[in-house]
């Protein structure tokens, strides 16, 4: 079955009205609570940016969204299904609708890079070999690193590691893409490239992305709302565009990076 | 003082009991994949990959190990029994206690050093490198895709390392005994097979089937529940060495009584 790596994608399913959606979610581990209940939804089709303090939570709640940690407490639904109680074996079906970028990259060291993109397709087992190298191509170019097909991803760059990771995610066309850092550790010509990249490919395939970053400013140039996690809670959710002038105190200083104001020392 | 040691021997008996229920539920997972008609793909590249990084590149050291066991058994035995004239059952001695015991243990001993502790080292990388969460987030089972080929490679690939390790064990009991000791190789070709039985040999190829499955399980459990990065990996890898000498030496008292 042939993939077609340029025209318009639409998921097959019907689209819920969210995404993503938590309601009353609460993780801890141990004595620590990283989540106090926090209600998020994701409409979509659209973008939204999570910011927040180092350790607020973030990465958690990107897994708790891929069903890779599980809840405390409160429900999580994504892409129309519920997570409660659902087995690993279950969640199959789900996640191959999901396409994740760790902040660690999560590549796998192994294999080249070439076989690190093709990796999902191939082990869906839906196209033919023809087909998955034409794709892996096509995003190996989009993504600036046609030529490094061969390479080990042990011989690449923070930068490039994060770009193949990009690319492996995006590679089936997810309906829900989550961005855990996407562009830390990159110069800013590369993060720009980036976001223009997520944004075109977001464009074609009208996935509903959710992206954590720290680079707000890139970041709010990128969604449409940005959403402030801190102690636990989301404490503002207002338009991207406006995100340095935004009415909360809290927000504006952590946008701003001024060193006096609401935000206790210590972030999170 | 003594509430204090009290503690500190329950809170191990905990640990213990965490660990060895963990193996176990990991052996179930690994049989449930192996069995189950739902999901028998099995990543043919892992599998191939494994089975030649496990088998090929053990060959020299298990080849050396054996010849040096062999040897060292006609050494030991090789005096006494041409002291008592009984140089007729020298390739007995020898072979039944390597085909029985020294083989397999030895050989199971230098596979889980090896392999067992490089496997372990090899997963607990991926998973504090969060590669196994990668796999999850791609729909893909790690136990499956990871593990399975994993223990079935370490399980093929002892029993063939201690087959090979066998025979060059027996060739070097030959070699020293004709050499150092001057017990005719015929007569040591006669005197093992006269006296032993095609049993004595599938003692050990059943024993290392399951020493290898025994490595194969403990060294993927403390590799995918490794926790705290570089050093979370170091105490994974001694504590999978442990546990698989442990289970090695629990194992093989408990066959040879049920087998004795």
């Amino acid at each position: 079955m042939p993939v077609a790596p340029a025209t318009p994608v639409r998921p097959v399913a019907p689209v819920p009205a969210a995404a993503l959606a938590f309601t009353g979610v609460t993780k801890a581990y141990g004595a620590h609570t990283v989540l106090a209940g926090i209600s998020l939804e994701l409409r979509a089709g659209s973008r939204l940016g999570l910011i927040g303090p180092a350790a607020a939570g973030k990465s958690v709640i990107c897994k708790l969204a891929c069903g890779l940690e599980a809840p405390d407490g409160g429900d999580i639904h994504v892409l129309g299904e519920s997570l409660a109680g659902r087995s690993e074996a279950s969640l199959g079906p789900l996640r191959q609708r999901i396409g994740f970028l760790f902040q660690s990259y999560a590549l796998f060291d192994y294999l080249t890079v070439e076989q690190n993109v093709a990796f999902p397709l191939q082990q869906r087992g839906r196209h033919d070999a023809a087909a998955i190298e034409a794709r892996v191509a096509e995003r190996l170019r989009s993504v600036g690193l046609a030529g490094s097909e061969a390479k080990l991803t042990a011989e690449l760059s923070g930068g490039m590691k994060k770009r193949v990771g990009i690319a492996r995610a995006t590679v089936a066309d997810p309906e829900l893409v989550i961005y855990d850092e996407p562009t830390a550790g990159l110069d800013p010509v590369t993060t720009q490239k980036i976001y223009d990249l997520l944004a075109a490919d977001q464009a074609r395939t009208g996935a509903s992305v959710l992206a954590v970053s720290s680079d707000v400013i890139a970041l709010a140039a990128f969604v449409d709302e940005i959403a402030f996690l801190y102690r636990g809670t989301i404490v503002y959710r207002g338009p991207a565009a406006t995100i340095a002038d935004a009415p909360d105190p809290m927000v504006r200083q952590f946008v701003r990076g001024e060193l006096t104001g609401p935000l206790a020392e210590g972030g999170a | 003082m003594i509430a204090a040691f009290a503690r500190s021997v329950g809170r191990s008996a905990l640990a213990i009991t965490e660990e060895v229920g963990g193996i176990v539920v990991l052996a179930g997972k690994v049989l449930r994949a192996v069995v189950s008609l739902r999901s028998p793909r099995l990543d043919a590249r892992e599998l191939w990959s494994n089975l030649y990084k496990m088998g090929n590149r053990s060959v020299p050291i298990v080849v050396l190990t054996a010849f040096f066991a062999g040897g060292l058994m006609m050494l030991q035995t090789g005096p006494f029994v041409k002291k008592l004239g009984a140089t007729s059952l020298a390739g007995w001695g020898a072979g039944y206690a390597v085909l029985r015991e020294i083989g397999p243990i030895l050989i199971a001993l230098m596979f889980s050093g090896r392999v067992g502790a490089n496997n372990t080292a090899e997963l607990s990388t991926m998973t504090v490198t969060e590669q196994l969460d990668g796999l999850r987030a791609l729909a893909i089972d790690p136990v499956r895709f990871l593990v399975v080929p994993r223990v079935i490679a370490m399980i093929v690939m002892l029993v063939a390392l201690t087959i090979i390790g066998d025979l060059v064990a027996l060739g070097g009991a030959a070699i020293v005994g004709r050499v150092m000791l001057g017990i005719d190789a015929a007569q040591m070709y006669h005197s093992l097979a006269d006296n032993l039985r095609p049993y004595d040999m599938l003692h050990g190829v059943y024993k290392s089937i399951a020493f290898g499955a025994a490595i194969a399980v403990s060294s993927c459990y403390f590799g995918i529940t490794v926790r705290g990065g570089a050093v979370g990996v170091g105490r994974a890898v001694n504590a999978a060495v442990v546990a698989s000498a442990v289970s090695i030496l629990l194992l093989d008292f408990f066959l040879t009584y049920v087998s004795a």
